[in-house]
């Protein structure tokens, strides 16, 4: 009957309830009851106490500053058995907390929720052994019965609410665990996303580059020899090498733009050159950057420009385009500015959204000033960590 | 003419080495590494050397390192440079050692069989030849320069001459006579203050100052 009534659960939350009783007077004891006991011994001694009680005065002297002195010490050793507690008993897991005052909250808590619940869950309890042996007091037992698996839980409740609200991270410690978490794990995927790329380029450079480079190497000198073919058959390998050629254009621009490999070996610089000049507006690109910065970070500093210049080329109708990388302290500031119309507004699917997401993706900045007539400037900052 | 081939890809390699022997030229050797190029080139001493960029270990410049090496060492080695993709600063590079027999094409150059064995005839020749995306992008350097006065005509004509093109090669190109390439020339060297003189070859001065090398 009573496994039916009061099932696993109640009963380890009786336990807890119970568990809470000792652990609570130990912590009260030992963070406000010595400190308190002894710094009031140690007053008392001072003031009142003759010269014969020295050794008695030192050592409660010396007691209170223990007491108080370890006292942060004393409250964290204290959680670590209060989060076992949880942890064994309720299966309750209370990350821990680096506010030990929070944490003292708690253990002062701990005697009066220990007391009231060890001694809500025993009355229960005991109304229920007392009915045992004698039945005549079933009438008051049957309803303790009832409100035992009740009242542990409510007891497990209450405590569990107080653990978590003083013994776990307050919001500020949940919100910067989180901030790092989530800074640490969008790094990784800004990095696992230019690696990938990279090896894409790398692929598609060992691969299909190299094939179709012999594929319309073949066809040329098809094209130079076969010269007494008939007319269709020559005219079928005549278009069979310009699409050839064709496509390894088109490879070739898709390739670079994945990842330039000089921007590995030479810097942005060297790979700032190769887009500014396949730009159909003409480009001038000065960059002053001494030391380097890091590979994703260049790597997001070389799409930028890209970007603002593919977007100039779509919407700006500019003559013209100046591209200037330098470093501001430890940041590498890139600023793009073209001679064009203006108007432009990082929502109006200029790309310039996509360009400001790049530069948010490595904590970096995205400013645009284009006055209606322009010209147009977008200034990205990045940090660079040195 | 002699002729060491450096390509890592083996399909590369043969369709070169397929390609150069049916133009007449004479493949010594074919090998897949800068340091078996480099030992290649000291025991053959070739008339050119053909050179891919990227190759092992490290698939970034090895090709372009090796061709400095080459250009230092055996200064009678033309270089030929082929890439997926030209760069600028790897072009300053090659350029900064000397500007005579030396190249730097785009991969793709290879299909257009004719031109591309004239370029290396030109190269093998103590000539150049630069890819035209490298001149592009040797512009894009940020300067302040008598390069200004030259008008959008002049520019084209210095672009050729960079690209190492003869005033014969110009006049193809252009469609226009050799008169008035000459003319566009005489301009470009007043305009980038570059008096006749005997000691100097003016043609080279121009070209090194539009190149900024």
């Amino acid at each position: 009957m009573l496994s039916a009534l009061w099932p696993a659960r109640t009963w380890r939350a009786t336990l807890h309830a119970l568990a809470g009783l000792p652990l609570g007077v130990a912590a009260f004891a030992l963070t406000c009851g010595l400190p308190v006991g002894a710094g009031y011994s140690a007053i008392w001694s001072l003031l009142y106490a003759s010269g014969d009680d020295l050794a008695l005065t030192t050592l409660f002297v010396v007691l209170t500053v223990t007491a108080t002195l370890s006292l942060p010490r004393v409250v964290r050793g204290l959680s670590a058995v209060q989060r076992r507690r949880f942890r064994a008993l309720l299966d309750v897991e209370i990350p821990p907390s680096h506010r030990w005052w929070r944490q003292f909250g708690y253990h002062v808590l701990s005697l009066f929720i220990g007391v009231s619940g060890a001694a809500a869950v025993a009355v229960c309890w005991s109304a229920t052994l007392l009915a045992w042996a004698e039945p005549a007091y079933l009438v008051l037992a049957a309803p303790a019965l009832v409100a035992a698996p009740w009242m542990a839980r409510v007891v497990a409740r209450a405590d569990t609410a107080a653990a978590r609200a003083l013994l776990g991270p307050s919001r500020n410690e949940e919100l910067s665990v989180r901030v790092q978490t989530l800074s640490r794990s969008r790094a990784e995927v800004v990095a696992a996303t230019d690696a990938e790329r990279r090896r894409i380029e790398r692929d598609l450079h060992d691969g299909a580059q190299q094939r179709l480079v012999s594929l319309a190497m073949n066809l040329g000198m098809a094209r130079a020899n076969l010269t007494d073919l008939p007319a269709p058959a020559r005219q079928a390998i005549v278009d069979a090498h310009d699409e050839a050629t064709q496509a390894l254009a088109e490879l070739r621009e898709f390739v670079r733009g994945l990842h330039p490999a000089v921007l590995d070996d030479r810097g942005l610089d060297a790979a700032l050159s190769g887009i500014a000049a396949r730009a159909p507006v003409p480009v001038r690109v000065a960059v002053s950057v001494p030391d380097r910065c890091p590979p994703v970070v260049e790597a997001v500093a070389y799409f930028v420009v890209s970007e603002a210049l593919t977007n100039i080329a779509r919407h700006a109708h500019a003559s013209r385009a100046q591209v200037t990388v330098d470093r501001v302290a430890d940041r590498l500031r890139v600023v793009v500015t073209d001679d064009g119309r203006g108007g432009a507004t990082p929502g109006g699917g200029t790309g310039l959204r996509g360009l400001a997401q790049r530069a948010a993706s490595v904590d970096g900045t995205f400013a645009l000033h284009s006055p209606a007539g322009g010209p147009t400037t977008v200034t990205v900052e990045l940090p660079c960590g040195s | 003419m002699r002729i060491v081939i450096a390509e890592d890809s083996v399909l590369l390699r043969a369709g070169l080495t397929k390609l150069l022997a049916d133009g007449g030229f004479d493949v010594v050797d074919a090998v897949a590494d800068a340091e078996q190029l480099l030992r290649a080139v000291a025991e053959h001493r070739p008339d050119l050397a053909l050179i891919d960029v990227r190759m092992p270990p490290t698939h970034t410049d090895e090709g372009i390192r090796a061709a400095l090496v080459i250009r230092n060492q055996f200064p009678a080695v033309a270089v030929l440079v082929l890439s997926q993709y030209v760069e600028e600063r790897y072009a300053t590079d090659l350029l900064s050692v000397r500007t005579s027999g030396v190249g730097y094409l785009l991969k793709d150059r290879v299909a257009h069989v004719s031109d591309f064995l004239a370029a290396l005839r030109r190269v093998a020749a103590g000539g150049t030849a630069l890819d035209p995306e490298v001149v592009a992008q040797l512009l894009v350097r940020h300067r302040q320069d008598p390069m200004d006065r030259l008008t959008p005509r002049e520019l084209e004509v210095l672009r050729l001459m960079a690209e190492g093109r003869s005033n014969h090669g110009i006049v193809d190109t252009l469609k226009v006579s050799h008169s008035a390439v000459e003319k566009y020339i005489t301009s470009i060297l007043s305009k980038l203050d570059l008096p006749p003189t005997d000691t100097d070859h003016r043609r080279v001065l121009a070209v090194l100052r539009f190149l900024r090398i």
